[in-house]
């Protein structure tokens, strides 16, 4: 087999389920007669219309980008201050028994309070608006950059830390030469692990009456019966996420470039 | 006589004395090691070798300074050894390297944190990378090495730190024969070139009989000094010479001759 005809199979391997999957969702509307259910192409010319306009020419023509920007906005305004705090949080957690025994529990407790249901509080705090969307976002993303960072730096091999010991390097130094690299492969599996929990996120954040983002375009085509731009939206989701994630793998693979079995 | 240089070398370059050791785990005391003395002096070659269980990488986890003393005092030119130090470096067997780091970053890690300017550095790593024959793999990562050249950068990284004694702890018992044969040569060279003093951790008599000036036999339960004695054999040494199995024979008696009478017991 030549490497052409190889990578043929391998692109068409990655094709056959999503092809497969469209025909028979085309298959079972046409087959039930619904018309609750768009066709992919009815979908299709939606996404053509949110994106170029031209087709339907109504308030949600050619707004793609908008409403793409203000969630891209809050997601990684979310991300960066759940990364921003947790990493630094579970580097301490890790290391110093004061700051674990002091703040582990609270954490522990907190954890299993599934994060839509700060939605109510969320909209007390900060009210009606897109810092509601980012704060549930902060949420969704801290505890798993926050845990995962724990748990790398308590994984760190002791003899690391008396190897390090041993050719003068201490305290402060020591933190940032070797827990911190040390436990970058976790700190990474957090990132991405919060990372996803943050474009979940931002759709219920953003139906709770923001005028502008893809959780809200979601909840305004549900009000007007319109499948066609809900399955748009979430394309535009799932893409924006898929994309999104491959920006922070890329990150990881260059930042652990050291580590192959943490390549992704 | 107030010359520091003269004072110093006066002083063994280590005098362990009536060290004991007892670990507590859960409700129950271990004794690692009772009331072990041992004085070795600047450039000697010292083998400890014993059953596991007798406490030789203990002795050697407190001279490196990660352990305390339970009681006895541990002095390295008369001051008392407080924690670990660049000037006592550790080879483990499981190289403990960092794994971010590049061949060349990892030897240059210790000098590194003593602040030296970047072309000190840098002339340092490269030193000691060529040392170690390792060049043309400076830029490596550890998980592109063999085990072989792993243990080099190791060795590499604490001379680069001025070390003056190498502890070794089975630094070679991960490797397969043939790079373990090519690494008891090259450390020969290199303690012969340095004069550095090495106390090397070993259960190979053969190993111990081929590198060291001095063999310390140690027994188990508790760990202490079964024996101390010097390698009659001129060097380079050939394993095969009859000598050299002669003194073989003689060590392997020493380290037998405490497990027959327990296994006897035992049964």
């Amino acid at each position: 087999m030549t490497r052409t005809t190889g990578r043929l199979v391998d692109v068409a391997k990655t094709l056959l389920v999503p092809v497969v999957f469209v025909l028979a969702w085309h298959a079972a509307v046409k087959l039930t007669g619904t018309r609750l259910i768009p066709t992919p192409r009815e979908v299709g010319v939606m996404l053509w219309d949110f994106t170029f306009g031209g087709v339907y020419d109504d308030a949600f023509s050619k707004t793609i980008f908008v409403h793409f920007w203000a969630s891209v906005k809050r997601v990684y305004a979310g991300f960066f201050l759940a990364a921003a705090v947790g990493v630094p949080l579970g580097l301490l957690i890790g290391r110093v028994k004061l700051i674990r025994e002091l703040v582990d529990p609270t954490l522990q407790l907190l954890r299993p309070v599934p994060v839509t249901a700060w939605l109510p509080l969320s909209m007390i705090f900060f009210g009606l608006g897109p810092n509601a969307a980012i704060f549930l976002v902060f949420l969704g993303a801290f505890y798993p950059i926050v845990l995962n960072t724990t748990f790398g730096v308590r994984s760190v091999d002791a003899k690391l830390f008396e190897a390090a010991n041993m050719l003068g390097c201490n305290g402060s130094s020591l933190f940032r030469q070797v827990v911190l690299p040390a436990a970058m492969p976790s700190i990474f599996n957090g990132l991405r692990l919060g990372h996803g929990f943050s474009w979940i996120l931002i759709v219920v954040g953003e139906m709770t009456g923001v005028p502008q983002g893809l959780g809200a375009v979601i909840m305004d085509a549900r009000m007007l019966s319109r499948a066609d731009l809900v399955i748009s939206g979430m394309i535009v989701i799932g893409l924006a996420g898929f994309f999104s994630d491959r920006l922070i793998v890329a990150v990881n693979n260059r930042l652990l470039a050291w580590s192959p079995q943490h390549r992704v | 006589m107030s010359d520091p240089e003269l004072h110093r070398s006066a002083k063994p370059t280590l005098a362990i004395k009536g060290v004991s050791k007892r670990f507590s785990m859960g409700d129950q005391t271990v004794e690692a090691l009772r009331d072990v003395s041992l004085t070795i002096n600047k450039g000697e070659f010292v083998c400890l070798i014993g059953a596991s269980g007798c406490g030789k990488s203990t002795l050697l986890r407190i001279v490196a300074g990660f352990e305390t003393v339970t009681s006895g005092t541990i002095e390295m030119y008369g001051t008392p050894i407080a924690g670990p130090g660049p000037e006592r470096g550790m080879v483990f067997q499981d190289y403990a390297l960092f794994p971010w780091l590049t061949v060349r970053q990892n030897i240059g890690f210790g000098p590194r944190q003593r602040g030296l300017p970047k072309a000190n550095l840098d002339e340092i790593a490269r030193r000691y990378t060529d040392m170690v024959g390792l060049t043309r793999f400076a830029d490596y990562y550890p998980s592109q090495l063999s085990g072989g050249m792993k243990q080099r950068v190791a060795i590499a990284r604490v001379l680069a730190n001025d070390c003056e004694v190498l502890l070794m702890d089975e630094p070679f018992g991960a490797l397969d024969a043939l790079t373990r044969e090519k690494l008891q040569q090259e450390l020969l060279e290199i303690w012969e070139r340095t004069k550095v003093t090495v106390i090397f951790v070993t259960h190979s008599v053969e190993e111990a009989v081929l590198l060291s000036d001095r063999v310390v036999v140690m027994t188990a339960g508790p760990g202490r000094i079964e024996h101390d004695g010097r390698i009659p054999l001129a060097r380079p040494r050939e394993v095969s010479a009859i000598d050299f199995n002669q003194v073989r024979r003689e060590i392997t008696q020493r380290l037998t001759s405490h497990l027959t009478p327990s296994v006897a017991a035992a049964a």
